[in-house]
């Protein structure tokens, strides 16, 4: 197996254990770090894709790098504004729970 | 053609210039903080309004779109901004509608000298211009890259503003859509570094001349398409839509549901249209208008049975976002996708709608605030307590029903013109009739508030007059949208509206919607008797159709049904033509 492979099967088991948690964890915090485990895995892809498209002379292709850090800083304002959006629910809550709302809430009164 | 592509064009730093100013606004405001904020931020929005008209007076100039290239790094190393028509005209749309929504939300966001400033007023100016920002950035974006970060910033933005009054139903409604977008976003990711693996850039145009279909393009396609119809909130993946545009303040719904959802829209025609023309095919756009036909079908009807009108103008929302995706197989030519007629009429959609969807939602908002509540059912007396108020909401609703000479209208002529050019007569049928769903809620409500009260009505509070004039004037420009396409030669497509087969048209449909809102609604239309067998058997599909919508909006339905969409457009992308 060479290296390429392996950071390819690493990508996709953690882009296939990110979906399963996003679509089967109840909790929420559960299903934020579901995403996390998923968009390290689209991180690692990069990573790998960079070192595999260098030019000759190169150690890496500079331009996955640069959008890689990007995309790093997106997800982490993501999983900050998510969490502080839990934290707020549980506090006028006490629970962080999505469930509630699910059935019908166009039955609710106001 | 190509190096052309990558040179800046007379008027291109205007595009930067679109990009920062709600930003640095943002940033002035939030320095100065307090009672300034609200000032900086109406102060920004003229001034935006002003630079998008200039950068359309240069675009149609220049009759090419502009450039603009970050620090001279040419693509694939640097980035260029471009504005096409389509986004000018996205531009100048936003721009009029954020100005509009600033002077409306001034009655209930603006700081009062007596109280202290809150915490509402001071992030709703910060997150409308953010939206501003994040809007026009995807507009003049060239690269995927810098459109996932201008998508990202756009729900980041929209967000918060779901929940601004900080009720645990509106943060639980905030969470849902945050995970979900998330999971949208991550989906476009990941189909974004799947095209640099497989074509080393992700610019626009350099990408339009390498692309292939090859599977590297078909799953990366999918993948990105299903992320954004997440984002747009497309039936069936609106697991977050009536929740959250149901419940965040008038000027906050007005906000989330003209513009936001139009960012990702304008993402997937880049895609389709400008990034990877030659790996769409027929048959997935066919899915594509397909999920747009059943949005209609099930927002309306669900639209129908709401009880409270804020929820009714949400699932409004859902059905019209149907109509944006109905253009994509009208577009195509020959096997090919083309921008031409069709593109047009989907932008000419988007912006009716933004301006006529933000005055529905401020309408709404008014009534909630002047009655004290949104019961369809007991809104007796509202047209006479709010005049201005309800006109602009049938005015509204009259524009998204596409009458005579709104752009709703215009767009609809256009895509029934290239739905009989290229043979397609089903979506002849779903144009047609989508107009009759939505003269169902239009009927159903003002058929409402038209009533004499039972009792004289007491205690409806003032609402601001500017408001008001606010709500009216996008309602009415949505309606007048058509006069202003006359430019690009469409002339011949606007009849008197009261030459008798138009006019028969109008009522014909009016006559169906009443129809529709009589044998749909939960309350009896006129109040009477409720329990007859017959109309047992009309709530029938209703009620089935209500099954179906909270079904779809459990969140492992929704889920699954994303990964299935994406599956299904890898699969639709293999039966086109063989490249």
């Amino acid at each position: 197996m060479t290296i390429d492979n392996l950071f390819a099967l690493a990508a996709c088991a953690l882009i296939g254990i990110g979906i399963y948690g996003l679509i089967a964890q109840p909790h929420p915090l559960r299903k934020l770090i579901a995403f996390n485990i998923m968009g390290s895995g689209v991180f690692v892809l990069f990573g790998a894709l960079a070192k595999r498209g260098a030019s000759a002379g190169l150690a890496a292709d500079p331009v996955p790098q640069a959008l890689l850090i990007t995309a790093i800083v997106v997800a982490f304002a993501a999983t900050a504004v998510t969490v502080a959006l839990m934290l707020r629910l549980i506090e006028v809550s006490d629970s962080a729970s999505l469930s509630e709302s699910a059935p019908s809430p166009d039955r609710r009164d106001r | 053609m190509m190096a052309d592509a990558w040179t800046a064009t007379a008027g291109g730093s205007l595009l930067a210039a679109i990009v920062l100013l709600p930003f640095v606004g943002m940033l002035f405001g939030l320095l100065l903080g307090g009672r300034w904020l609200y000032r900086v931020a109406l102060g920004t929005m003229p001034m935006g309004l002003f630079l998008t008209f200039a950068i359309a007076d240069r675009w149609a100039d220049a009759k090419a779109p502009l450039a603009y290239v970050l620090g001279n790094w040419v693509p694939p190393l640097g980035i260029a901004l471009r504005a096409d028509g389509a986004a000018v005209a996205m531009l100048v749309m936003v721009a009029g509608v954020v100005c509009a929504i600033g002077l409306f939300a001034r009655a209930d966001f603006a700081p009062k000298p007596e109280a202290s400033e809150t915490r509402s007023t001071f992030t709703y100016w910060l997150l409308l211009l953010a939206i501003w920002g994040a809007l026009n950035l995807v507009f003049v974006s060239g690269d995927l890259f810098t459109l996932y970060v201008a998508l990202e910033l756009l729900t980041f933005a929209g967000v918060p503003l779901v929940c601004l009054a900080g009720t645990a139903e509106t943060l639980r409604a905030a969470l849902r859509y945050m995970l979900f977008a998330l999971f949208g976003s991550v989906l476009y990711l990941l189909g974004a570094v799947l095209l640099y693996g497989g074509y080393g850039t992700l610019d626009i145009p350099l990408l339009a001349s390498t692309v292939r279909p090859d599977s590297i393009a078909r799953i990366a396609l999918a993948l990105m398409t299903a992320g954004l119809l997440a984002k747009t909130a497309l039936f069936p993946l609106h697991v977050w839509l009536p929740p959250a545009h149901g419940g965040a303040p008038a000027a906050a719904s007005a906000v989330l549901s003209a513009l936001v959802i139009k960012g990702s829209w304008f993402l997937v025609l880049r895609l389709w249209f400008d990034a990877m023309p030659a790996v769409v095919t027929l048959p997935a756009a066919q899915l594509l208008a397909g999920l747009g036909a059943s949005a209609i079908v099930v927002g309306s009807i669900v639209a129908l049975r709401q009880e409270r009108l804020k929820l009714l103008v949400a699932y409004s929302t859902m059905a019209q976002i149907g109509y944006l995706f109905l253009m994509f197989p009208l577009a195509f030519e020959g096997g090919q996708l083309v921008q031409g007629p069709a593109t047009h009429a989907g932008v000419l959609q988007a912006i009716s709608h933004a301006t006529a969807k933000a005055g529905m939602f401020m309408a709404a908002g008014l009534v909630y605030a002047g009655m004290g509540h949104d019961r369809i059912a007991d809104l007796a007396g509202a047209a006479r307590a709010l005049p201005i108020t309800m006109l602009a909401f049938a005015v509204s609703g009259l524009a998204l029903m596409g009458v005579i000479p709104s752009g709703a209208y215009l767009s609809k002529k256009i895509l029934l013109d290239a739905a009989e050019h290229s043979g397609q007569w089903w979506w002849t049928a779903v144009l047609q009739g989508g107009a009759v769903f939505t003269a169902g809620y239009l009927v159903l409500v003002l058929g409402s508030a038209l009533r004499r009260p039972a009792t004289p009505l007491s205690g409806v509070k003032p609402v601001s007059k500017l408001s008001q004039w606010m709500a009216l004037a996008l309602s009415v420009s949505s309606l007048l949208i058509a006069f202003a396409a006359i430019g690009m030669g469409n002339a011949e497509l606007i009849k008197n509206p009261i030459e008798p087969d138009e006019l028969a048209t109008t009522l014909a449909v009016l006559l169906g919607g009443a129809v529709l809102a009589m044998g749909l609604a939960r309350f009896p239309l006129p109040p009477g008797p409720t329990e007859s067998p017959l109309r047992r058997l009309a709530m029938a599909p209703g009620v089935v159709l209500e099954r179906l919508d909270n079904w779809v909006r459990r969140w492992t339905s929704a889920t699954l049904l994303l990964i299935l969409l994406a599956a299904v457009f890898v699969g639709l992308t293999r039966l086109g033509p063989a490249a």
